[in-house]
């Protein structure tokens, strides 16, 4: 029993690794109505930014303002520059340039920092949370941002204009231009806002997994997978989604004999298909009906 | 968000080719093959070698553009198919002592069979859903190849060394050579195949889902049917061209059909067109050379260089090879006008 | 007309004429890739993919040849390093040692990285009598001169090292309760079986949890719960470094301190102790066979000097904690004592029978006490290591310098 307690503790601090970046996934979904398989690299590239500030002698919280301002102007930049001519592009070349944009910045990342992992730190402290060994006071802290972030986009979505514009521009762009929504900008908003909530989930996961060029290759899967199981249109079922994969993974591996251990990631995957298969849309995303 | 239901236009993610415009006229072809069979008679081994593994995922980019082009599924998960087909001919091989020609069509009716299974609960998927089924297949099948339980059959993390075969009755070739034009036939087999395949009522039948699927239904087309049957051929394919894979690499492991794999072929249909059959090859030749000549610019920035070709190659023809075609043959028809 | 004595005087010259020629080309005896003036080698290595974190390692060595050819070459002749990118891929690797061996032409085949790779080459190469020199792996099979004559390893056996800590653990902990977490690939499943080799008869007994990971999970904090909760009093860590800081560090965040003992591939003090943090780190145990250039305890080695030297003028910016630097030049060394003893027979079977034959060679990177030594019935080059223990920011060698030797199955 204390096993299974501690398992699901543990599942709820990694989840919140898969939540953040989810948050990342949601946002750009809402933004461009595609996945960006970029989004982790372009995470990993601001946390080294942040990383390099520090090391500069900027302090943590100076490093990371720094870093939001930074990523925000860069996704709105790559938006701009390689991904506005591709508008009218075929949906799956706009994909190979996702690819493109990976290889590009992995490469760069691994050449200007190297492939050595490194210590990033946390404002938060690693000491256990209220006698709990198994949740530090840095995934406690992890778990409040998210939640902070998840209101925060809550709010964004559903009460602001530009919110709203926003996820008009990406659903409906056609009847966006029409009520004059400059579609072409949310776009590049919604990259910029992506990429920034990217750097959030950057610099809070580096503490755990430590930085270096391949740390978000497997959180990205995980953070695919968690914003599906939630449904891509719902930061709340995003979130969720990321505590729920964390702790199915981490049942499965302690407690399917045999390859529970060595198969956890195709048993959550499989399980979130099975929820796919019932529920397309996701456990929260809105059903959308279509026509001919 | 909000439970209010949404009304959109289906999602049309593949572009609609009328199926002539999948294919090429009978005079390029008869070109292209003929330069395919002369090239390796004046070509090192090594090239030919390379030449065979262009042919081999030229095979699994067309299976991807049937999938893809033909049915208007998107798949990442293309090198699952792949590696269960190049351990089916592994495992026949050196297990069971099987010839190795025997062991394609096996290969192939194993894959058929797991891409079909595969296709039923993804018909309820579609789009960036799918992808994620399809790119967790490709995730997950390098760990079930390393299962402690199918150790004695797989090799495990180790992998398998595959035997390469000699030419048969006597002929006077290199085991490269001979591999090539036993790959040659059995490319050229499956092209026609292919062709025929999307000219026919399946292939039609295909197409319709890929333009609406909605209307496809109401039309009477069993959408159901055709969808998996799609993901069944499409799998089979790449299951004979993982299975020639391994007889020509030599070895299986599960390192060799990582989810990179399936990104490759993934680029090499983008870079080929998505739907123009012929393509195909030049999508296989992006995968095997653009690597190479990144290298060749850069080695501590190949990825990056790699990744800013790419751009190059997108930004210039967005609809792939199939674009420079297109315009080719509009200036052949300008120039007979004159 | 010809008398039989004029004929026969005449087969005479020719036969001395073909003698004094022969005995010429004893002395200059070149295979495809070597010349009066050149030595073609061919490397593959990962710049790119999920290992391109081993790039570095061919870099070093690019970086080592031209050192080399600054200070005049080998014997006279100038060493070309021809290097490909692999991606990790087997079927890559095959395609670029194709391309090395076909249309580089190289003399042969130097440091191919990853057991994989190495794997899918090892029958071509041999088949082809390629020499296929100093693996970059540490995978058992490498040692195999009776079948694979043209394969040889460089670096300690995987098993070889865990059979060293079997051997401690039965020694200094015989009623240990033991839990292994390793990497569910060839080098974790490699350091399983040593384990269990080393530990016999006990094994059964004395392990009471095998807990294996992916390389591909973002964070393995859950194998450690399932692990604290089985209870051992000792931790065997057989992962790749940052899978090592994070055990490490989580490990101390539970305030749990079971006996740990790491990898040698994960014992970097840079790249694994001093992000777990050193304060977590103190006590782990392991083994080494090579100086680790961010321990401070080498500041004054000679040998360490001259590769501090080496990087800052042909590597300049390179990150030193990186323990690839390192082992690049020791390998590359290694070929180069192995190229001077050829002499001017760079033929395939002389590099091969010069490799077989290295007495007490010791590259510049090495343990004091660890020496090269090769004969043609043992292919380990490298196969002596030394336990040690961390205490404050540095290793503490302990003990006898172990030789750990295995030939293949």
């Amino acid at each position: 029993m204390e096993l299974f307690t501690n398992q699901i503790l543990a599942g709820i601090a990694t989840g919140a690794i898969y939540a953040c970046m989810a948050l990342a996934v949601v946002m750009i979904y809402q933004a461009i109505d595609h996945l960006n398989f970029a989004q982790g690299e372009m995470a990993m590239f601001s946390t080294f930014i942040s990383w390099q500030l520090m090391q500069v002698g900027v302090p943590y919280w100076g490093a990371f303002v720094l870093t939001l301002v930074f990523s925000f102007i860069g996704g709105i930049a790559i938006e701009r520059i390689l991904f506005k001519p591709l508008t009218k592009a075929p949906i799956l070349t706009n994909v190979a340039g996702f690819i493109a944009l990976f290889a590009i910045i992995n490469s760069s990342a691994g050449l200007i920092w190297d492939f050595t992992i490194k210590q990033y730190p946390t404002p938060f402290g690693s000491s256990p949370f209220l006698g709990s060994q198994l949740i530090s006071t840095h995934q406690a802290g992890m778990i409040g941002v998210t939640v902070l972030l998840l209101l925060a986009l809550y709010f964004f979505f559903q009460y602001t204009r530009m919110g709203l514009a926003m996820r008009a521009a990406a659903s409906l762009p056609e009847s966006a231009r029409l009520v004059g929504i400059n579609t072409s900008w949310m776009i590049a908003l919604g990259w910029g806002m992506a990429s920034a909530i990217g750097a959030i989930a950057g610099m809070l996961i580096a503490p755990v997994v430590f930085l270096e060029p391949n740390m978000m290759g497997g959180v990205l899967i995980y953070g695919f997978a968690a914003a599906v199981l939630g449904g891509l249109t719902s930061p709340f079922g995003a979130v969720v989604g990321g505590f729920l994969v964390g702790i199915f993974e981490n049942l499965a591996g302690t407690y399917i004999p045999g390859v529970g251990n060595e198969l956890k990631l195709p048993i959550a995957l499989a399980l979130i298909i099975s929820v796919l298969v019932v529920k397309p849309a996701g456990l929260f995303g809105r059903h959308i009906v279509k026509r001919v | 968000m909000s439970a209010i239901e949404n009304v959109a236009p289906e999602d049309q993610p593949v572009e609609a080719v009328p199926k002539r415009a999948m294919t090429i006229g009978s005079g390029t072809s008869f070109v292209v093959l003929l330069l395919l069979l002369i090239v390796p008679l004046f070509a090192k081994n090594f090239i030919i070698f390379q030449l065979t593994m262009l042919l081999i995922y030229g095979l699994a980019v067309l299976a991807l553009n049937i999938l893809t082009g033909g049915s208007g599924q998107f798949s990442l998960g293309q090198s699952a198919f792949y590696a269960v087909g190049a351990y089916t001919t592994a495992v026949l091989m050196e297990h069971l002592n099987i010839n190795y020609a025997l062991t394609l069509p096996i290969a192939g009716l194993v894959c058929f069979a797991f891409g079909f299974l595969f296709g039923q609960p993804a018909l309820r998927l579609s789009g960036v859903y799918l992808a994620l089924a399809t790119f967790a297949l490709a995730t997950a099948m390098p760990q079930l190849l390393k299962l402690n339980f199918l150790e004695h059959w797989t090799g495990g993390v180790q992998g398998l060394v595959v035997t390469k075969p000699d030419a048969p009755f006597g002929l006077p070739m290199s085991q490269d050579m001979w591999l090539y034009y036993f790959t040659l036939a059995i490319t050229l087999a499956i092209y026609i195949f292919s062709v025929n395949l999307l000219r026919s009522r399946s292939g039609r039948a295909f197409m319709a889902i890929r333009d609406n699927e909605i209307a496809a239904s109401a039309m009477g087309v069993d959408v159901a049917l055709y969808k998996t049957l799609a993901f069944g051929v499409s799998a089979g394919i790449t299951g004979v061209a993982g299975g020639l894979g391994a007889i020509a690499v030599q070895f299986v492991a599960p390192d060799s059909y990582t989810i990179t794999l399936a990104i490759s072929l993934f680029l090499g249909m983008v870079v080929g067109g998505v739907g123009w059959l012929p393509g195909s090859i030049i999508g296989s030749a992006f995968i095997i050379f653009v690597p190479n000549i990144a290298e060749g610019i850069s080695k501590g920035l190949s990825g990056a260089v790699f990744g800013v070709l790419l751009f190059l190659i997108i930004f210039l023809v967005p609809h792939g090879a199939r674009q420079i075609a297109i315009v080719g043959q509009q200036l052949i028809g300008k120039l007979r006008k004159n | 007309m010809f008398s039989a004595r004029t004929l026969r005087t005449a087969t005479l010259a020719t036969a001395v004429v073909a003698l004094t020629s022969g005995a010429a080309l004893a002395q200059k005896k070149y295979d495809t890739g070597a010349s009066d003036t050149e030595i073609k080698i061919g490397n593959v290595m990962p710049y790119s993919g999920p290992a391109s974190a081993y790039g570095v390692i061919g870099k070093t060595e690019e970086a080592y040849f031209r050192m080399i050819n600054d200070q005049g070459g080998i014997n006279g002749r100038k060493v070309n390093f021809v290097t490909y990118d692999d991606a990790y891929s087997p079927p890559k690797a095959v395609e670029q040692v194709r391309k090395l061996v076909e249309s580089d032409e190289v003399l042969f085949v130097f440091n191919p990285l990853g057991t994989p790779s190495n794997t899918a080459v090892q029958k071509y190469l041999n088949a082809k009598k390629i020499p296929q020199l100093f693996v970059a792996t540490g995978a058992t099979k490498w040692n195999d001169p009776k079948n694979f004559p043209w394969t040889m390893g460089w670096q300690p056996s995987y098993q070889s090292e865990a059979q060293i800590y079997a051997k401690w653990l039965l020694k200094e902990k015989p009623n240990a309760k033991v839990a292994i977490l390793y990497q569910n690939d060839d080098f974790g499943k490699d350091y399983l079986k040593g384990t269990k080799d080393g530990l016999g008869a006990k094994a059964a007994s004395m392990i009471i949890l095998e807990e294996s990971h992916e390389i591909s999970e973002p964070s393995i904090d859950s194998h450690i719960v399932k692990i604290k909760a089985a209870n051992p009093d000792v931790l065997l860590i057989y992962t790749t470094p940052k899978f090592g800081a994070q055990t490490i560090k989580k490990t101390a965040e539970l305030t749990w301190k079971p006996l740990q003992i790491i990898t040698n591939v994960s014992a970097s003090v840079g790249s694994v102790m001093k992000p777990a943090g050193f304060e977590n780190a103190q006590g782990v145990l392991s083994a080494a066979y090579a100086k680790d250039a961010a321990d401070p305890q080498w500041n004054d080695d000679p040998g360490m000097k001259k590769w501090s030297a080496f990087i800052d003028k042909y590597m300049p910016g390179a990150d030193k904690t990186d323990g690839g630097y390192v082992y690049g030049y020791g390998v590359a060394q290694t070929l180069a004592k192995v190229l001077q003893m050829c002499g001017d027979d760079l033929t395939r079977a002389n590099v091969m029978k010069q490799a077989a034959s290295l007495k007490d060679f010791t590259p510049d990177t090495l343990l004091p006490g660890v020496k090269i030594n090769t004969s043609p019935a043992d292919f380990a080059p490298v196969s002596q290591l030394q336990m040690m223990r961390f205490k404050g920011e540095k290793w503490e060698l302990f003990g006898d310098i172990i030789s750990g030797d295995i030939a293949a199955d």
